[in-house]
């Protein structure tokens, strides 16, 4: 409230500056607080419940050893869940696949999307049925386009991917099961490709027309003119697109459980299909659940420079309300 | 994949300036705007070849070179129906739907309270809301597991609706938020100054204004909803089971079926792929809990 009263300049001044005067006696008083939270209540109780709760279980259950096939095995152990899941070498392995699949996943799509981005930003006949059918793989049922991509896409013999390199000499190479994470890689940026063009294309929308006519006048290229000025004005874009990316990119189990089953091995396993597949398949409650401790750790660095952006991207725009 | 690689050289050059701007005049010979229909056309082939599978017979399906021309038949879509389909999609439609709903109902009032008539600590609160998002969920997998087993509501569907709606709300909070930050306030003020009470002006001013946001809103919950898989296929089974669960059935045995797994397929990414495409416009401010127009 204040920061608006701050970058208002207009001549009704002082009539804002009463309107939020009078905003903050009226929070003051008690009861039309309670009026104003009303609304919100029911929602945050709700979200409280629903996300906290579990949460806190996570953390207890991690200290448990408990297999669910050895009923009557539960009993407290300490930390010793975290020294066995931190000794375990399939971890290590699976969690630099899950950096791995994040970072590829999020680079290749961030310059994909980019380039995209600058093509749409043109004018030509059917622009918006391009788009349209852009943002369609983000769209599509993660779950449906995984199997399109094993099956039509990937298949030795039959998939497209292999006729259409076929000139190229490639011959009949069964891609999933040789580049499995690669495999899942490429149907994660074919997923997540649109979506970071959307993202830096509402920024170069959102460009003033006017710098870049000035940067023209003065004789710059094409080429400075994007690297000077375009580019640091998408690099906001860019990196909110990056770490939204990222945060999901986090989860990813649909393309996994449906391509490889993270085999072979662990070779195209990450932490979510991992901790899964302890869980549900090896019934260790307590291991899991301390290996689940240990993403959401690992996952704060990233989401505390998440919620950074994505505050600064909107108290920025409040203040020029 | 192979179609967008050729962009990579075509940032854009000192050449391109010029060329654009005498080509305005007719954009059909746009170079570039060749270039971003193959794009697109390559991005969009996957679908597209889905699409097409769905209506192919099995032997159609397998042949080298790939078929573009044949004869369609719906044969898949009916055997697909037959395997039970239907059950799956009625309960994606009712999870989807219901939790959709519910979203809107602790949403909407929620996302004013942090709005229009702000309550102290609105940052705390959205903070909040947002943080939920950023929690990798299979952390909180294994005691909602135990929690909805416990509660009978393993393989019911509304363990699901509940999870849904806690899935969405913060996006919608935050992006129902972004929406009444556009209300003037000027009208708010006028209003009152008629002598309408708080409710009379938020049903006879506000609502009418943010009502396309809601619509946007609820798409973009019903894509989400839809689409969800994790919680889907840890908690429920038979009976309960969505349509992004009904696809598992074909990574086994039926894997064999492409035809068939292409309609089912088609038939799971129909309905959101019409509901994204209507809520483009949006889609961006959803994607970013309203951070972005």
């Amino acid at each position: 409230m204040t920061t608006l009263a701050v970058g208002a300049s207009t001549a009704d001044d002082s009539e804002r500056i009463r309107r939020v005067r009078d905003a903050k006696s009226d929070a003051v008083s008690r009861a039309e607080g309670w009026r104003r939270r009303g609304p919100l209540l029911p929602a945050l109780i709700f979200m409280i419940v629903v996300t906290q709760i579990p949460f806190a279980f996570t953390l207890y259950y991690s200290t448990q050893s408990w297999n669910l096939v050895r009923p009557g095995s539960r009993s407290f152990v300490g930390l010793q869940n975290y020294a066995d899941v931190f000794r375990d070498s399939q971890f290590r392995e699976v969690a630099v696949n899950t950096v791995i699949l994040i970072v590829g996943t999020v680079l290749i799509s961030v310059v994909l999307g980019l380039l995209l981005a600058l093509l749409l930003d043109r004018v030509f006949l059917g622009r918006g049925i391009v788009r349209t059918l852009l943002i369609t793989p983000f769209l599509v049922t993660p779950v449906a386009g995984a199997l399109i991509w094993k099956t039509a896409m990937f298949d030795p013999v039959f998939g497209i991917v292999n006729f259409v390199l076929s000139p190229f000499g490639v011959g009949q190479i069964d891609w999933v099961s040789r580049y499995p994470l690669a495999a899942v890689m490429a149907n994660l940026v074919w997923q997540w490709t649109p979506f970071m063009m959307l993202l830096i294309l509402a920024g170069l929308q959102s460009m003033p027309r006017d710098i870049l006519e000035a940067g023209r006048v003065d004789g710059a290229g094409a080429f400075a003119l994007f690297r000077e000025l375009t580019l640091p004005h998408l690099r906001r874009f860019i990196e909110l697109g990056a770490v939204l990316g990222a945060i999901h990119l986090v989860n990813t189990f649909d393309a996994i459980y449906m391509m490889t089953q993270g085999g072979p091995g662990t070779a195209s396993s990450n932490l979510p299909f991992y901790i899964y597949q302890r869980a549900f398949l090896g019934f260790d409650i307590g291991q899991a659940a301390a290996m689940g401790v240990v993403v959401v750790v690992a996952t704060i660095v990233v989401a505390t420079v998440a919620l950074r952006l994505i505050f600064t991207s909107f108290t920025g725009k409040e203040e020029a309300a | 994949m192979s179609t967008t690689a050729p962009t990579a050289q075509q940032v854009p050059t000192p050449e391109t300036v010029p060329v654009r701007t005498r080509k305005r005049k007719h954009r059909r010979a746009n170079p570039w705007g060749v270039v971003a229909w193959i794009a697109a056309l390559g991005f969009f082939f996957p679908v597209f070849w889905m699409v097409l599978t769905a209506f192919k017979q099995e032997a159609d399906a397998y042949s080298d070179p790939p078929k573009f021309f044949f004869t369609p038949t719906l044969d898949q879509f009916r055997a697909v129906f037959d395997t039970g389909v239907g059950v799956s999609l009625l309960n994606s439609a009712f999870a989807t739907g219901v939790s959709t709903i519910l979203v809107l109902l602790l949403g909407v009032p929620a996302a004013f309270a942090l709005s229009l008539r702000p309550v102290r600590k609105t940052k705390d609160a959205l903070f909040f809301f947002i943080s939920t998002k950023m929690l990798p969920i299979v952390a909180a997998i294994i005691p909602l597991y135990v929690i909805v087993a416990n509660i009978g509501l393993l393989d019911n569907i509304w363990a699901l609706i509940i999870l849904y709606t806690a899935m969405n709300l913060p996006i919608a909070v935050w992006m129902m938020r972004s929406f009444f930050l556009e209300v003037p306030g000027e009208l708010l003020e006028a209003a009152s100054m008629d002598g309408a009470n708080l409710w009379t002006s938020v049903r006879e001013v506000i609502l009418p204004l943010v009502s396309p946001g809601i619509a946007a809103t609820a798409l973009i919950c019903v894509i989400f909803s839809w689409n969800e898989f994790f919680f889907a296929v840890n908690l429920t089974a038979v009976q309960a089971q969505t349509i992004p669960v009904f696809l598992v059935g074909f990574i086994t045995g039926e894997g064999l079926y492409w035809a068939r797994l292409s309609a089912a397929a088609t038939m799971a990414a129909l309905p959101v792929v019409l509901a994204g495409w209507l809520a483009q416009n949006k889609l961006v401010r959803g994607l970013s809990f309203g951070a972005i127009k």
